[in-house]
């Protein structure tokens, strides 16, 4: 196989159709760079999941009069609660917070809002029971057995706030995976164009090519790398995209949010994870569809 | 080198077939004019050799290729032992004469060594040598056809088919061209070639197969174009 003559013929046909030829690595950067978005989000939401997986726990909260007058659980009803709820099944373990932990706490939390710190009264903090289960799906037997007891005011799952954020993160992901779809249709049928004309306009040469002998596939070589380095173009361009819509767009408008922990950063690393991703599907994609529409369309 | 036992092909878009149990034998070395009127199944029979069609029925050798046997991949093989001439030239007009004639050597990936050796040669043997860095559209028409026929002989082919490869030349070129596939046939390659012009077979007095409405109906050893009718 000649290298340098492949590489003539790709460099020509590619100049040839050179309008086809950017769009077809336009809605190929556009596509995959939603793709890369939405791998970026899935990398987002893995992560929290691991953060909070730990941090997680069944809180029961205890009444006021409990949470004023016992420090240290020593007496009922909370030293009966807890004992109960550490024999419970599910549960791995049962810490007490007292009106004073629950305080400072709260001030961590909120340290870098000094204005919720000023109105916020250490006797309004209760006392709780903190609960962490070995296994998640107990929580409602927990929740009805606990619900109403002396001394508890309340129980709550806190992986029911997290499901709400998770929830929101998932329809990002989806609605982007959706539309990088749509996309990679008008993608997949640009690329299949492309090739069908590219193949017309050098319909002499794999005349010949054909009739002296060459075989299938040096005939096709040319068209499948041709669509395959659109692909790759596409998907650089798309992770420099990513990149700058990086720096530009996520960093100034998210850069408080990330300053707290609450949601992990989307760092330069990340973008540099899913880009492999990123140019391996556009090669493929692009090469199947070039191979398929070869096969079917294109007499060679 | 060729042979067509019984062979028969239809099309779909027709009734009757356009070759009708077709039995020939072209031995190595031969130089065959096929002959017949347009529809007469010539182009039908170069297709057969080229694996371009399978026969219907009946069997096609080419060397010792059981050519409609051939596997898919397989065919490449056969093609690279058979030239091709044709009417048209089909010359790559944005490619020189010396990359026309290579072009056909790079894409069965022959070695630059080699292509740089023979392309030269063949050149010379077609009376080209100096015209190697010309571009078709400057070439008259004779030389566009010893373009093709250097192309489809730079291999060195066992046979070379030529379909009416004077068509569009006038007769003085054509005798030209004659003489240069006549040389190559001395070379002991085998020329098949199909054609519509009376005076050339008339002048070279070869073998002449007579095809008509897919049958063959005459078949000389030193034929002319007319006899019989």
């Amino acid at each position: 196989m000649r290298a340098s003559f492949v590489f003539s013929e790709v460099v020509n046909g590619l100049r040839r159709n050179v309008t086809m030829t950017i769009a077809m690595i336009l809605t190929t950067a556009i596509s995959v760079g939603l793709l890369g978005g939405g791998l970026l989000v899935v990398r987002l939401i893995d992560r929290m999941q691991d953060v909070y997986q730990d941090r997680v726990e069944v809180v029961v909260f205890l009444t006021n009069d409990v949470s004023a007058n016992d420090n240290s659980c020593t007496q009922e009803p909370c030293s009966q609660l807890k004992s109960e709820l550490s024999k419970s099944s599910g549960v791995e373990s049962v810490k007490f917070e007292n009106r004073d932990q629950a305080f400072a706490s709260f001030n961590k939390v909120f340290e870098t809002m000094p204005e919720l710190r000023d109105v916020a009264r250490k006797e309004a903090m209760p006392a709780s029971l903190r609960v962490k289960l070995s296994d998640q799906e107990r929580f409602s037997a927990i929740q009805q057995k606990f619900q109403g007891k002396p001394g508890v005011d309340s129980v709550v799952d806190q992986a029911d706030y997290l499901d709400r954020l998770f929830n929101v993160l998932n329809g990002v992901r989806n609605a982007t995976f959706s539309i990088a779809l749509v996309q990679a249709m008008a993608a997949l049928l640009l690329i299949s164009n492309t090739i069908q004309l590219s193949a017309f306009t050098r319909r002499t040469e794999t005349g010949i090519m054909r009739l002296v002998g060459a075989t299938r596939w040096y005939t096709q070589l040319p068209f499948l790398l041709e669509a395959m380095v659109s692909g790759l173009i596409g998907a650089f361009l798309a992770i420099i995209g990513l990149l700058i819509s990086k720096a530009a767009f996520i960093d100034r408008v998210m850069g408080p949010v990330f300053g707290t922990g609450i949601i992990p950063e989307i760092g330069y690393g990340d973008i540099a994870a899913v880009s492999p991703i990123m140019l391996i599907v556009a090669a493929a994609i692009s090469a199947t569809t070039g191979y398929v529409t070869l096969r079917l369309y294109v007499r060679l | 080198m060729i042979r067509l036992e019984h062979v028969s092909k239809g099309y779909k878009t027709s009734t009757r077939p356009a070759l009708d149990d077709v039995s020939v034998t072209v031995d190595r070395g031969e130089f065959v004019f096929l002959i017949g009127p347009s529809g007469s199944g010539k182009s039908t029979f170069l297709r057969l050799l080229l694996r371009e069609d399978v026969p219907s029925r009946g069997r096609v050798f080419v060397a010792d290729w059981n050519v409609a046997k051939l596997p898919r991949r397989r065919v490449p093989r056969l093609r690279q032992r058979i030239g091709c001439v044709f009417q048209d030239f089909r010359l790559l007009n944005n490619k020189t004469v010396a990359e026309n004639v290579a072009f056909a050597l790079e894409v069965i990936g022959k070695p630059r060594h080699t292509i740089r050796k023979v392309v030269p040669e063949v050149l010379q043997l077609v009376g080209l040598d100096g015209k190697a860095d010309r571009m078709p559209h400057e070439l008259s028409g004779g030389e566009q056809q010893r373009v093709a026929i250097a192309r489809a002989f730079v291999n060195r082919p066992l046979v070379l088919l030529c379909d009416e490869p004077t068509g569009n030349l006038d007769p003085d070129t054509s005798q030209d061209i004659m003489l240069l596939l006549e040389r190559i046939n001395r070379t002991g390659t085998t020329v098949l070639m199909a054609t519509h012009d009376h005076s050339i077979v008339d002048s070279m007095r070869r073998r002449v197969v007579e095809l008509s409405v897919g049958r063959v109906i005459r078949d000389d050893a030193r034929g002319v174009y007319g006899v019989g009718r």
